[in-house]
């Protein structure tokens, strides 16, 4: 049987995942490294130049008797120029008193040391602005001064470049995260190919294929294997001795009904006395009768069961058809019943269980069989009707009375004029149940003219 | 005809030889494949009827052995299994047919009757009697060069009459022999038959004479 379950996730839709979200990780902090490279080294570029300007114009300061002396280098802020359009501000401060330039330019927090500049980030004048500053001592009138020099640039310029060095970092990241999630798929697919084929190697397998799995597999799926196979044989273990019960049960069982049977039949032979032959006949029809109920109910648990589990097979219907009635002429025969066959036109070709066609092929013929009179005629039609293959089997019996399909279709069910006819009531229900299985139809009808006409309609291949 | 018959079970082997020397057929009986073998090594058989189980072995084997030695004597099974992959799998074997137990000896002698014809031939020939030519398999009676197909059942009747000329057999004895046993029908239904078949013995000088309140009777004129 096959059972439709979901699935519990995908294995593939998991490693995939797990893959996209390390790549997604590396990816940012590709990016953010990247970033944080292009800030500092940017920063440092400008620190440089910075540093450099502000240096220079402390190394223009001379101090004198008659003050302090200060000629700003032009070189100093074309340095600082050469880095686009930023604004340049500079502060002088002699002690803490401002001598020259932007007065409220803010001194970095830090203690500022010798010759070696130092750097801060500020606002001012509502931008932000990097900071360089030099303190020196100069002898002023025979006094130590302390003086300081700031000089600030906007920071325009550095904020594009690191915009763009952003950009580009990010644009390394995602390209770094399509690789690896192209890279992902792709290792998913390979590590699940063994998966995948061992799988398909199941599926392909016939429902009667029952020989263990032997193929090459990766480590990690020995386990599985071994216990696929370890499972198929005890499988392949039930079903035997379940065949060979049927078998031995069925032998026990019709083996002294047949004894029964012929030794009737040799009773019969030797009496002229009309009531012991009656009850001998009757002797023999119950016989019949119970052989035919066991065969039958037997015949109908097999077709339910290779319903589910089919072995399709191309079939050409007329040839199938014509194998059946040949193996009903000796039947027919003994009550001088002709079995007609009118063959097809072309030929009609299904796919599907042989097994389960020819069932339902021979109840159909061994009712029409069973219901003619005596000299009789049964005709086979074979036909191609639309996208089905169409059989008629007719007789010119005792017809089906005031039944339908659906009521002599019926577990167990038969006509109520089947009169002193032998039947279990299944020959139907197996027909019906063949068609279902197939996606076909059955349906059976009073015949004009008398008797009974069966049709049965088989999908194409 | 010479049957040999394959079966282990005491009751059923000893019950269809009866049965079949009724009908006044050779039955030789083997209970085990072995058996078998040696019968098959000393005599030749038109038929062989084999079941399944026994006890030094399984018949489709020996059918498969059968086979391979090219020996062609019919073989029909005699079946306990009725299930259609069974019976698939057992002419796939190379059984010329079977019959499932219990089983009609009318239709396994028609089954019988059917594979020696698709043998196209046997041990058993065209016979005459009188001034008629009477060839069972081809189901035909020849009077004074005319060949009149019998159906079924006039060949049987004819064959069972002619097989004692001048013996009387009740209607009971005919009936038997005609009709399924399990088939409902009184002993009166033989009636029709014989007419049929006298009307195909016209213009010879075989005749079937009533012999009233006894039965019937195969007589030349």
């Amino acid at each position: 049987m096959i059972s439709v379950f979901s699935p519990a996730g995908s294995i593939r839709q998991r490693l995939v995942l797990i893959l996209l979200v390390v790549a997604a990780v590396l990816a940012g902090l590709l990016y953010l490294s990247v970033r944080t490279v292009a800030d500092t080294a940017v920063e440092a570029t400008q620190d440089a130049i910075l540093g450099a300007a502000t240096v220079a114009i402390s190394e223009e300061l001379r101090g004198g008797k008659d003050g302090l002396t200060i000629d700003i280098p032009y070189a100093a802020f074309s340095m600082l120029g050469a880095t686009g359009q930023d604004r340049v501000f500079y502060r002088i401060l002699v002690g803490d008193e401002t001598v020259t330039g932007y007065a409220d330019l803010p001194l970095p927090d830090v203690t500022l040391s010798g010759l070696n500049p130092t750097f801060a980030s500020q606002v001012y004048q509502g931008v932000a602005v990097r900071t360089g500053a030099v303190s020196r001592s100069v002898l002023v009138d025979g006094v130590s001064q302390v003086v300081t020099v700031l000089v600030a640039q906007t920071r325009t310029a550095q904020d594009a470049i690191s915009r763009q060095m952003a950009n580009r970092a990010a644009a390394l990241g995602l390209g770094f995260f399509v690789f690896a999630a192209v890279l992902s798929i792709f290792t998913a697919r390979s590590v699940l190919t063994p998966l995948n084929r061992l799988a398909e190697a199941m599926e392909r397998r016939g429902p009667q294929d029952l020989r263990p799995v032997e193929r090459a597999v990766p480590a990690e799926l020995v386990p599985l294997m071994h216990a696929l196979n370890g499972f198929i044989a005890r499988l392949r273990g039930a079903l035997t001795r379940t065949e060979a019960f049927i078998t031995e049960a069925a032998h026990h069982v019709r083996t002294p009904l047949a004894t029964v049977r012929v030794q009737a039949e040799i009773a019969l032979r030797q009496t002229d006395d009309d009531v012991t032959r009656a009850t001998l006949r009757n002797v023999i029809r119950a016989v019949d009768d119970s052989a035919r109920s066991a065969g039958q109910l037997l015949d109908h648990a097999t077709v339910v069961y290779r319903s589910d589990q089919r072995a399709d097979e191309r079939l050409e219907l007329g040839s199938l058809v014509l194998d059946v009635v040949d193996s009903f002429h000796p039947t027919a025969d003994m009550r001088d019943i002709t079995l007609r066959m009118e063959p097809p036109s072309e030929k009609i070709v299904l796919q599907f269980d042989r097994l389960l066609i020819e069932s339902a092929l021979r109840n159909l013929i061994d009712n029409a069989v069973k219901y003619s009179h005596a000299d009789g005629f049964v005709d086979v039609h074979l036909a191609m009707v639309g996208a089905f293959g169409q059989v008629k089997v007719m007789d010119r019996g005792r017809g089906i009375g005031t039944s339908n399909t659906a009521k002599l279709a019926r577990r167990f069910q038969r006509g109520e004029n089947v009169g002193d006819v032998i039947g279990s009531g299944l020959g139907l229900t197996i027909v019906r149940d063949v068609a279902r299985a197939i996606g076909g139809s059955f349906e059976i009808e009073e015949r004009d003219g008398g008797g009974t006409c069966a049709t049965l309609l088989l999908p194409l291949a | 005809m010479r049957f040999l018959l394959v079966e282990d079970n005491h009751d059923l082997g000893q019950s269809v030889q009866t049965r079949l020397s009724l009908d006044g057929h050779a039955v030789d009986w083997a209970i085990s494949l072995g058996d078998a073998d040696d019968h098959l090594a000393a005599a030749t058989y038109d038929l062989i009827l084999l079941d399944i189980m026994l006890p030094d072995g399984d018949g489709r084997d020996f059918l498969a052995s059968h086979r391979r030695a090219k020996r062609d004597t019919p073989v029909i099974v005699m079946t306990a299994r009725s299930a259609v992959a069974d019976r698939v799998a057992l002419l796939d074997t190379g059984a010329d047919d079977y019959v499932t137990k219990p089983f009609d000896f009318g239709e396994l002698e028609a089954r019988v009757r059917a594979v020696l014809r698709r043998r196209g031939g046997s041990a058993q020939t065209a016979m005459t009697y009188a001034d008629l030519t009477f060839d069972p398999l081809a189901a035909t009676l020849t009077v004074g060069g005319e060949a009149r197909e019998l159906r079924n059942r006039e060949l049987r009747l004819f064959e069972v009459l002619v097989a004692a000329p001048d013996r009387i057999f009740s209607k009971g004895q005919l009936c038997d022999r005609l009709l399924s046993a399990a088939e409902a029908v009184t002993d009166n239904a033989i009636e029709v038959y014989v007419g049929r078949l006298r009307k195909k013995l016209e213009g010879s000088r075989a005749k079937i004479e009533t012999v009233r309140g006894v039965g019937y009777r195969l007589t030349e004129t």
